[in-house]
């Protein structure tokens, strides 16, 4: 029951995946773009938590708070750039 | 017994957790303007998100017989940073798209947040106008 759940939920985020690589290829703002590239991130973290539960490993979580960190670290310098002009000043 | 309530609950949540993120992402391709399309990602997609960890996390403990809480852990720093991210992302998108003149007055002593300087100073610019069309916003240029 479970490995069919799984398949669901690949499905289900590789679609959502390609929605937001949509708006971040057409997103016709800035923000848009960044807004799209942060909800890729937290779809991508979605994706490995679910390969982590198919394959038994709990590894793969480190990976995930890493990428989780990365995200919002990396949404926040880009909008801080774009409102700023500087991400560090 | 309790092995399969948890197999019906850990496929349940993965379920609803995947639809839920699915759900917001197609928001983000659907609804017609950036402040509308916040809401998408930032309120179902981070909801999917901790439907899918406590369901790794009841896996882990039930199923695989290791207790584990470093889903706890990612779905704290989620719920903690989808506001943030939000409001930044607002932010940024009133600074380049949104002119001070168009939005309604704040009917206080403080401004505007993003435009006008803290404090009792009041705002730079009266904003009496309300918002009667959206802006227009240009295609950025890169």
């Amino acid at each position: 029951m479970i490995e069919l759940a799984l398949v669901y939920g690949f499905i289900a985020l590789a679609l959502a995946l390609l929605c937001t690589a949509w708006r971040l290829s057409f997103g016709p703002t800035m923000p848009d773009r960044i807004l799209a590239l942060d909800t890729m991130v937290i779809d991508a973290l979605a994706l490995v938590i679910l390969y982590g539960i198919h394959h038994g490993r709990s590894v793969l979580f480190e990976a995930a708070i890493l990428i989780a960190m990365v995200g919002f670290i990396s949404t926040v310098a880009y909008c801080r750039f774009i409102l700023r002009g500087d991400v560090i000043e | 017994m309790l092995m399969f309530i948890a197999e019906i609950l850990v496929a349940l949540l993965i379920v609803i957790g995947s639809t839920f993120a699915l759900i917001g992402s197609f928001g983000l391709v659907k609804l017609p303007d950036l402040v509308t399309r916040l809401h998408g990602p930032t309120k179902a997609t981070t909801l999917g998100v901790g439907a899918v960890l406590i369901a790794s996390m009841v896996y882990f403990t039930v199923l695989e017989g290791e207790f584990s809480f470093h889903e706890l852990v990612i779905t704290l720093f989620l719920f903690l940073t989808a506001p943030l991210t939000a409001n930044i992302i607002a932010k940024a998108y009133m600074h380049r798209h949104i002119r001070h003149d168009s939005l309604p007055p704040t009917n206080r002593t403080e401004g505007w947040a993003t435009y006008d300087p803290p404090g009792e100073e009041g705002p730079l610019v009266p904003t009496q106008k309300p918002v009667t069309e959206p802006p227009a916003t240009p295609p950025a240029k890169a």
